[in-house]
């Protein structure tokens, strides 16, 4: 997988080297320079212009990714392709509903994923908390965006340093292979940081509706 | 509003997880619309998530899609919705007002007696979620839990013999508590309540009616 190979270089400030990568089978070659941590900037350019070249690179990198994260979840590799087809689909159709201050695209593609697993497995409904608008009339701080993108990063290098046992624990709760009373919410890994900085964002988004 | 009383890690994390059955999910849908703190924490839980599908990769859990995947799916995308959810208005929080297919007005109440009325709300199996009207001074009849009980509070408050508990405040009780919820002087208290067992009545009459109200 070429997007394997990415760079591990800020997409802020000074352009990264640029990388070929050459997504096949598409009619016409398309070549589109890409970052590991450019999945942000990725998902920008599908939701404000519905670009398909961004959108493969998403695929390629996440569509293996959610079909064996839903297979680890229980999910027979037929049903996972498919469901790992639908969640693609859903970030594209959805794709004006995302905003990067909240969350890095692992993270969005993540809660789909999940939705789409609770739809198939319970069959039940998912209640979601009341919406909030973050963005309409508030220009995004880059800083922000900056930081929602590098969350992902961190916290798997942090999963990564966790004992085998831990991390294994870790995954088992979010393979939905826990009871809620089974799950300790105590990870050993830095979410603190994670939550003061959204907490800032919301106090940041109340004081402007207000 | 001031929250003093929060969900626990453990809960919030399974919802992040989508690992918590439907009944509880609205309780903690519900206080997370009200409470910017969980809101944060549970999104930190999110990022968890995102981390573990990333982490896919390095483990070798990735799986490769059929071939021609990408090109099928790009050869049936739509035109994307623009259309964003409105934040929606009424009684209760947007989830809550979901279930209840309307605000207040909409509750379809039981009586309970004593005044104390309650609506059970659609969810799938594993656990229950209600709604509870007490009157003000009005006691709700003495019971413990076999399983997990959350009770939030969206109007008035209620003490027991753990503290007192008001608008968007959460009691989380297992089956060591056995309590008597009384709803404070002043305005009736109105409670989103999931249970995953049934509850325990202490006295016989109420554990009589039982199964009647599928309390």
């Amino acid at each position: 997988m070429l997007l394997d190979l990415a760079l591990h270089a800020p997409m802020y400030g000074s352009m990264p080297p640029p990388m070929r990568v050459v997504l096949r089978g598409m009619g016409n070659t398309v070549i589109k320079i890409v970052t590991e941590t450019d999945f942000t900037a990725l998902m920008i350019a599908v939701r404000d212009r519905q670009d398909k070249a961004a959108f493969a690179a998403l695929f390629q990198h996440f569509a293996p990714r959610v079909k064996g994260f839903l297979m680890k979840s229980g999910t027979d590799a037929a049903l996972a392709e498919d469901c790992a087809q639908d969640v693609m689909a859903v970030l594209w159709q959805k794709a004006a509903l995302y905003d990067p201050v909240r969350a890095s695209v692992a993270t969005w593609v993540f809660t789909i994923a999940r939705n789409r697993r609770i739809d198939v497995a319970r069959k039940a409904r998912r209640p979601e908390p009341e919406a909030l608008d973050w963005g309409s009339d508030i220009e995004p701080d880059q800083a922000d965006i900056y930081e929602a993108g590098q969350e992902t990063a961190r916290l798997v290098a942090a999963m990564r340093d966790l004992p085998e046992k831990q991390r294994v624990l870790i995954q088992r709760a979010f393979y939905a292979d826990l009871s809620h009373s089974e799950i300790a919410a105590e990870t050993g890994l830095p979410l603190g940081t994670i939550k003061s900085r959204i907490r800032l964002a919301l106090d940041r988004l109340r004081q402007n509706l207000s | 509003m001031s929250i003093r009383h929060h969900l626990s890690d453990a809960l919030l994390m399974a919802y992040a997880a989508g690992n918590l059955p439907e009944a509880f999910s609205l309780v903690v849908a519900t206080h997370v619309s009200m409470c910017d703190s969980c809101r944060a924490q549970m999104a930190a839980f999110e990022v968890v998530g995102g981390a573990v599908l990333e982490d896919a990769g390095w483990e070798g859990n990735a799986v490769a899609m059929a071939d021609g995947a990408l090109e099928s799916l790009i050869a049936r995308l739509g035109v994307p919705d623009t259309a964003k959810p409105l934040a929606k208005r009424g009684d209760f929080p947007a989830p809550l007002q979901d279930y209840i297919g309307g605000g207040l007005a909409e509750v379809k109440w039981r009586s309970l007696g004593m005044g104390v009325k309650q609506a059970i709300l659609p969810t799938a199996k594993g656990a229950t979620a209600r709604l509870l009207y007490i009157p003000a001074g009005q006691a709700v009849p003495d019971h413990g839990h076999r399983g997990t009980e959350l009770t939030l509070v969206l109007r008035g408050a209620f003490r027991d013999a753990a503290d007192r508990f008001g608008p968007g405040d959460v009691e989380v009780a297992n089956e060591n508590l056995q309590h008597t919820p009384v709803a404070e002087a002043g305005d009736a208290c109105i409670c989103l309540a999931a249970t995953d067992a049934p509850l325990r009545f202490s006295a016989l009459i109420p554990r009589l009616l039982q199964p009647l109200f599928r309390i």
